[in-house]
């Protein structure tokens, strides 16, 4: 069996994939996080608990209405996105202009409120939700084994992360909204409706994190707490990366994911402890964030 | 005779618990350059944002071609044809100079084509593709009119354009409201420096505490500039 740097090569391509679908996890999460700080000016605590309710609704969809993965991914992020508007429009509209502080009161408060809720109803064991057919089985490498199911989790999360990159980079809506968050005043003074690009932005990043539940749900357990565990990961993914910076917390994520990934292979101990390492050293030497612009 | 095209009437705003404006009453007709002229802190620039509805409390009537405009969100001011240049320029970091021209959405027919906007201010053609915020201060200013005139808005609020600017540059600004008046803009125009304004404005408003205290039209002129100077003068 081939050897790199005296690891077996299997096992180190192993971890490298499992660092690439967390990463990929630890991407859209933290891209619609950046979206949201952006222009909304509010640190999403919520955000795990609106990944888990993605989970939620695909496995609701299957066992109440037959309604089968796919329908899920394009389904739950719409259902989830709506309640998401609507938590825009009845709570988080009222935060304007107020400290950071409230806001993240009343999101953290709000995913504990529907955690809560979710393992009323659920348990907290978690609920089996299978991969779908067309996507089962894998190739094999010839260095590795790879499962379908898991490329196409690295492929879609990739080629949704660049297809947001590329709206609010390239187009003309994207200049409205990287406008907004300069400067919300002047833009709509220019006649742009911001209160309603501000309501569909948040809908729009809850959708994201909606999406990566659906991915998720056939690969982890569908569980109250999923997104309670991950979110903690994903926030340091944001900060490493620079609060509001799109193509950073795109970056940060998938290289974070990798980092972790590896040192799994190399010092097990250290790798639920090594993105706070990072966290903590890159605050220290890059206040603002890797991508991040400072002042 | 018809009403002017902007009327504004006992206007009043408030910053929190601030009140900033105790009545304005100032009228424009199309086609006319009319100054709000005063020291700094009297009003003029909290009376643009008060009629583009973006002050935090405002009362009073503003109507524009006869519409109330007092009780419209912001956004639907601006759709009606009113354009607004602030004094600090507004122009974005994150976008590059195209993207900061194209920014403001077209409301009416009528604006000026690429082609006349860069007549009016070459320098920026050259630099279509610089971050916004990398231009020099005069071309970020000509950028912040440039950018209003493609919309197709007919009444032009622009607050302060020759602040800090090079004599140069002043001369430019001026050339460009001139053309634009020839042009049939309308344009309520802030300024402290009356000099530049003087040789532009058909009519001068002089605000002080929140109220316009006189008007003096230019062909006023020996005891009209006088009583200007009188009012300016520190």
């Amino acid at each position: 069996m081939a050897e790199l740097l005296g690891i077996p090569a299997p096992v180190l391509f192993g971890q490298l994939l499992l660092g690439l679908i967390n990463g990929a996890f630890y991407a859209i999460l933290s891209l619609g996080l950046a979206v949201i700080f952006g222009l909304l000016n509010i640190i999403n605590f919520t955000h795990g608990a609106q990944y888990m309710m993605g989970a939620f609704t695909a496995w609701m969809l299957l066992n109440h209405l037959g309604l089968g993965y796919w329908w899920a991914l394009l389904l739950a992020p719409l259902l989830v996105g709506f309640t998401g508007i609507l938590i825009e429009r009845l709570l988080l509209k009222r935060l304007a202009g107020l400290d950071h502080l409230y806001g993240l009161l009343l999101t953290f408060g709000l995913a504990l409120v529907i955690q809560g809720l979710f393992r009323n109803e659920f348990g907290s064991t978690g609920l089996p939700y299978a991969i779908p057919p067309e996507l089962r089985g894998g190739q094999n490498l010839g260095f590795m084994f790879l499962p379908n199911y898991r490329a196409w989790v690295v492929g879609v999360s990739l080629a949704v992360c660049l297809a947001t990159w590329l709206v609010i980079e390239k187009t003309r809506l994207g200049s409205y909204l990287r406008a907004a968050t300069e400067n919300p005043t002047l833009v709509q003074a220019m006649g742009i409706d911001v209160p309603r690009m501000v309501t569909l932005t948040y809908g729009f990043g809850v959708a994201l994190a909606a999406f990566a539940g659906v991915l998720a749900a056939p690969i982890y357990q569908v569980s109250p707490l999923m997104g309670a565990d991950l979110i903690i990961v994903v926030f340091a993914v944001v900060v490493i990366g620079g609060m509001g910076s799109i193509l950073g917390s795109i970056v940060t994520g998938f290289g974070l994911g990798v980092i972790e990934g590896l040192t799994k292979v190399f010092w097990p101990e250290a790798s639920s402890t090594v993105i706070f390492v990072i966290m903590a050293i890159v605050l220290l030497l890059r206040p603002a964030g890797l991508f991040g612009r400072s002042g | 005779m018809a009403e002017p095209l902007l009327v504004v009437e006992d206007l009043h705003a408030w910053y929190g618990e601030a009140h900033v404006l105790h009545g304005m009453h100032f009228s424009v007709r199309t086609g006319e350059v009319v100054t709000l002229l005063g020291r700094n802190g009297a009003g003029k620039t909290t009376t643009l944002k008060a009629i583009l509805g973006i002050v935090p409390r405002r009362s009073g009537s503003v109507r524009f071609e006869g519409q109330e405009l007092v009780g419209l969100p912001p956004h639907r001011i601006a759709r009606l044809g009113i354009a607004w240049c602030p004094e600090e320029r507004g122009i974005f970091a994150s976008l590059d100079v195209q993207e900061n021209l194209l920014l403001p959405p077209v409301v009416a027919e009528g604006g000026l084509s690429s082609a006349a906007i860069f007549e009016l201010f070459p320098n920026l053609r050259e630099r279509l593709s610089s971050q916004g915020t990398k231009l020099s201060g005069g071309e970020q200013q000509m950028l912040a009119i440039a950018r209003i005139l493609r919309t197709g808005a007919r009444l032009l609020l622009l607050d302060e354009p020759t602040e800090g600017l090079a004599p140069v540059i002043v001369q430019q600004i001026g050339r460009t409201i001139r053309r634009l008046k020839e042009q049939g803009f309308t344009i309520l125009l802030v300024e402290q420096n009356f000099r530049f304004a003087a040789k532009l404005a058909d009519r001068h408003y002089i605000v002080e505490h929140g109220r316009v205290v006189d008007e003096i039209a230019a062909t006023e002129l020996g005891p009209g500039q006088e009583r200007l100077v009188a009012y300016l003068a520190v």
